[in-house]
């Protein structure tokens, strides 16, 4: 074992894309309108003010329930979802709170669900790690490590079956794919040419276990050549590379090609769970963090559209601004919403209720 | 379409038959998958030929995956279909936990009454034979044990037939448990299926009487008819609930008859420590007042020892209707 130093024996497919120092330039935004590139910089921003004021509030003790933050990852959802509409069957895992945002689930939904409030995505049913709207096409997050990866490739299943044009997408980390049920999920789709996308938000870390630790080899699409999948792997902090490869993909896996697996190499600011950095925990993660802020996804997109003309910098900080001032306005709506009735406890265990 | 059902006489396993025949003809929204779906050799004669007759498309034999299979099945139901995902042991279907405990039992509580995973998981306790401790258990008490989920458990050949056609047509995820030991039973079975909804069906008295009360589910409640057979020969008059769901639990037919009867009897085909056994003695104990019962309650259930594959003792270790009856003699039960 290598513990101590990490680079001896290291087997890194990923290379640069695996370095928090690389890849600080901004993002190539060419044949991409202003219009769209605007939508996705401020939703990524909206996602992580969303996420900060999370924290906040999970520090001053507002927010019981655990909160796993993907702040540094916005690119990922805003990407993949930019491909996606209502009629797909989106599921995510612990860390989906931009998931659900980038589907279309509201900020008020959201922070009303972290706080248990009948107002909820989830009726104040599930909190932060249990997540729905189905009129978004975002079908639920759980925490159970790869535990919704065959549950979409089913969606899949019966879009194919249905004969409808509808894709399955599954969320899941690096971590997951050290669960037996992620490969006999990809076999499943591969066998029956699915129409399903699987979304490795490779970060690196399984809670405080880098993948050196973890696994032989650092990139994980390794699994999807070994099941004939077509797959990609790309920048997670470059949103247009994200969109173009998630295009790429899910063309095929609509028209009939068989499901793709895209890997996008990120990292998490924060720790596993609530808002602390967790700079202390995991090898290297404190000089790796300082890097991977300068790789920052929403930075890298916002530069291109100043240089690019598309924005000017006092507009970017005159609209950061209108998203805060936003967000703590459902940050106040979502504190003095209601809580559940307790007859809400028995009422939804089954579709009827409880017939007890 | 179907040259069964020109018959009126039908065994269990062709009950459960003619159920798929049902929700195949009339709910296009209903498909099955799972391992061995093609060979009689996993399914017996459950399955005959619906490959042939709705396709292979419909009727899809899987990969030996039982998680993703089952996590498939529950991902189609909630994109709208009533996916039967079907694992022919329920030893392997352990493989599956996750799925059904995790996933399709909670996603209606936790995600606030939204989403609803009408998913049926259909297995088959399939033991005997000296096939031993992995091709043998029963594990219906765990599965009672979650809320979220119903669990059938069918003993007669109309049961076969109809709780099947309720578990599939459910909004609820439903764990539907056959015992291929039922599967050579014959009845008459009614040409159009009576259309109940699952959650409004319950236990139900299959003999009426008045000294004893006895209480089984699935094979055991098959068995309890065959052992109130014999004590009526001595002039013992047995009233047998058969549970038919164990999940949610209704315990209200079984006290109202333990009321009149005064002596209760829980056979069960699991292990009896923390099994379904103790939950019948508990649930009427809790709601008689002291000094009804007559006779101490008694549960029969497997011994706390996996299956054995050697004969004497895999003869040992299953109720039969002689352990049933020297276990009742204690009871001191007077006749009429």
């Amino acid at each position: 074992m290598h513990q101590n130093n990490l680079n001896v024996g290291l087997n890194s497919d990923l290379g640069s894309l695996a370095r928090g120092d690389q890849h600080h330039e901004t993002i190539d935004i060419s044949d991409v309108s202003p219009e769209k590139l605007l939508r996705h910089l401020t939703l990524m921003e909206r996602i992580r003010q969303a996420e900060e004021i999370i924290g906040d509030n999970v520090l001053n003790g507002k927010i019981k329930c655990p909160c796993h933050l993907a702040i540094g990852q916005e690119a990922v959802p805003v990407g993949v979802s930019a491909e996606l509409t209502s009629n797909d069957s989106v599921y995510g895992t612990h860390r989906s709170h931009g998931h659900f945002l980038a589907q279309g689930g509201t900020t008020f939904e959201l922070f009303a669900e972290v706080l248990g409030k009948v107002s909820g995505c989830s009726k104040g049913m599930g909190g932060s790690m249990h997540l729905h709207k189905a009129s978004t096409g975002f079908v639920g997050s759980v925490p159970i490590v790869s535990a919704t990866v065959s549950l979409a490739v089913g969606s899949a299943l019966a879009y194919k079956i249905k004969k409808q044009t509808g894709v399955g997408v599954a969320y899941f980390g690096d971590g997951a794919m050290e669960e037996g049920s992620v490969h006999e999920s990809l076999n499943f789709a591969a066998n029956y040419k699915l129409p399903m996308l699987f979304v490795c938000e490779n970060n690196l870390f399984s809670s405080h276990l880098h993948i050196k630790l973890r696994q032989p080899h650092d990139s994980v699409a390794r699994f999807a050549q070994a099941n004939n999948l077509h797959w990609e792997v790309v920048d997670g902090n470059d949103i247009i590379a994200i969109q173009r490869a998630s295009k790429r993909l899910i063309e095929l896996a609509r028209s009939g090609e068989g499901p793709g697996f895209l890997e996008a190499v990120t990292y998490r600011w924060r720790g596993h769970v609530g808002p602390r950095e967790d700079e202390d925990v995991g090898v290297m993660r404190k000089d790796d963090l300082n890097m991977w802020k300068k790789r920052d996804p929403i930075r890298r997109l916002a530069e291109a559209l100043i240089n690019a003309g598309y924005l000017k910098n006092n507009e970017w900080g005159e609209s950061k601004k209108r998203i805060t001032s936003e967000l703590n306005a459902d940050w106040a709506l979502a504190l003095d919403a209601p809580y559940p009735h307790l007859s809400q406890l028995l009422g939804s265990v089954y579709a009827n209720g409880s017939d007890l | 379409m179907n040259p069964i059902s020109t018959k009126n006489k039908f065994n269990y396993g062709e009950a459960i038959r003619e159920g798929f025949v049902h929700l195949l003809d009339n709910h296009p929204d209903v498909f099955v998958l799972g391992q061995g779906l093609w060979s009689p050799w996993y399914v017996g004669n459950t399955m005959k030929d619906l490959d042939v007759i709705y396709g292979k498309d419909r009727i899809i034999d899987t990969p030996v995956s039982e998680a993703a299979t089952t996590g498939a099945a529950i991902g189609a139901s909630l994109t709208g279909l009533r996916p039967i995902v079907i694992h022919p042991r329920v030893d392997f279907m352990i493989l599956a936990t996750d799925q059904i405990v995790n996933q399709a039992a909670k996603w209606s509580s936790m995600l606030g009454g939204q989403a609803h995973p009408a998913v049926t998981i259909r297995a088959i306790i399939n033991r005997g034979g000296e096939q031993g401790a992995q091709h043998s258990q029963a594990l219906h008490s765990w599965f009672a044990h979650v809320p979220g989920l119903r669990v059938v458990t069918p003993s007669s050949v109309l049961d076969a037939r109809d709780l099947f056609i309720a578990s599939v047509l459910s909004d609820d995820p439903v764990l539907f448990l056959e015992d291929r030991w039922l599967y050579d039973q014959v009845d008459e079975l009614p040409a159009s299926p009576q259309l109940t909804p699952l959650h409004e069906l319950g236990p139900r008295i299959s003999r009426p009487g008045e000294d004893l009360t006895i209480v089984g589910s699935g094979y055991s409640a098959y068995l309890a008819l065959k052992v109130a057979d014999e004590l009526a020969r001595s002039g013992i008059e047995s009233e047998v609930i058969d549970l038919r769901i164990l999940n949610p639990f209704k315990k209200d037919l079984i006290v109202k008859s333990v009321a009149k009867t005064k002596r209760l009897l829980a056979i069960d085909g699991s292990w009896e420590t923390c099994g379904l056994g103790g939950e019948i003695i508990a649930s009427v104990c809790e709601s008689l007042e002291l000094g009804t019962l007559k006779a101490k309650p008694m549960r029969l259930g497997l011994p706390h020892a996996p299956a054995p594959t050697s004969k004497p003792l895999e003869e040992a270790y299953y109720p039969t209707v002689k352990s049933v009856l020297d276990a009742i003699k204690s009871m001191n039960i007077s006749k009429h």
